[in-house]
């Protein structure tokens, strides 16, 4: 029996990760670490039934960002992605 | 005064202004948002229930409309063991919910854009592209055509809508796919979708053809697949994904 995906894409995750960085990540176009493949943060994978949430890279599935919030605070680990090239918004 | 320190995505309180039921359990909800600066065709929001001990419960839902001033539509799926979706479907007039937004500038439709639009849904996946042929109605010149992937006739969304859109409008054309039961003088005999049912008559991939794929990720997977053998280029392919939780 197949077995359903559990991730969804960065749509799901938007929300989350633009609260705490101020400006809409789904347009961002990132560089994986690892495959140096590039994308939209819109169509990466997400995994977000845990206590965090967990992008990673559609290629070889590298990490690209983690996000874990607490009562308190937001932690966010960024190292998965060489760099982000965030579009102005439109004006 | 903007002191650096507010939030840019603040979360605000929504008031239920009606329920009204799209199919046996799903329910379009209407929201008024008190500051609500309108948004784009096939933008979400964020959702969230607190309970009384404090523990938190948020999901995303697509805009199934453009905004009518501080209103605003959603419509959720009634998922049975779900957190959130049980809760909403059972909504009164009244009630307050959370809700921030509205997130995401990559799955949407600006009327602006002049390319012929290929839509394709599966399941309650048809909400944001409801959205764009909504705003398409108000505003646009682009050709549209869905292709709406439901288990049976009685799980189609804003049929009645559906219907008579493609009656009255030169620019959309609707084909629904049957996946399990389908109706009644249907040729095509009940299965996933396949990439005959998403080759659009005369529409060829290229010359500006811009697709939009939402639904469960399997079925994303599978249709953005199928176009991508079909010729369609991925950067002319929009998706957006949704799990299983409710």
């Amino acid at each position: 029996m197949m077995t359903e995906p559990t991730h969804v894409d960065g749509n799901a995750a938007a929300g989350a990760f633009s609260e705490v960085l101020g400006f809409d990540v789904t347009t961002a176009t990132l560089t994986c670490a690892g495959c140096c493949r590039v994308g939209v943060f819109a169509e990466s994978h997400v995994y977000h039934r845990a206590p965090g949430i967990v992008v990673r890279c559609p290629g070889c599935d590298h990490v690209l960002a983690r996000l874990v919030q607490t009562p308190t605070d937001v932690s966010l680990d960024l190292r998965g992605a060489q760099s982000w090239r965030i579009p102005f918004p439109a004006r | 005064m903007d002191d650096g320190l507010t939030a840019k995505l603040p979360w605000r309180v929504a008031r239920v202004v009606d329920s009204t039921p799209e199919t046996e359990s799903a329910r379009t909800i209407r929201l008024a948002v008190p500051g609500w600066g309108g948004h784009l065709a096939g933008q979400h929001i964020d959702l969230k229930l607190t309970a009384e001990d404090g523990y938190s419960a948020q999901r995303s839902y697509s805009l199934s409309r453009p905004a009518d001033g501080e209103r605003i539509d959603i419509t959720v799926q009634k998922i049975a063991d779900g957190e959130v979706s049980p809760y909403l479907t059972g909504v009164r007039p009244g009630e307050e919910i959370e809700l921030r937004g509205p997130i995401g500038g990559w799955f949407v439709w600006r009327p602006a854009e002049q390319a012929r639009i290929l839509l394709v849904a599966g399941g309650s996946g048809i909400v944001p592209l409801m959205a764009m042929l909504r705003q398409r109605i108000l505003v646009g010149s682009a050709e549209f055509r869905l292709v709406y992937s439901v288990r049976s006739p009685a799980d189609v969304y804003y049929a009645q809508e559906l219907g008579s859109l493609e009656r009255d409008c030169d620019w959309l054309r609707v084909a629904v796919v049957y996946t399990r039961a389908a109706a009644p003088q249907t040729a095509r005999p009940p299965g996933r979708i396949g990439v005959g049912d998403l080759a659009v008559p005369r529409w060829t991939p290229d010359d500006g053809l811009r697709v939009y794929v939402c639904g469960p990720t399997g079925f994303v997977e599978s249709a953005t697949t199928k176009l991508i053998s079909q010729g369609h280029s991925p950067s002319a392919i929009r998706t957006e994904r949704f799990g299983p939780s409710g």
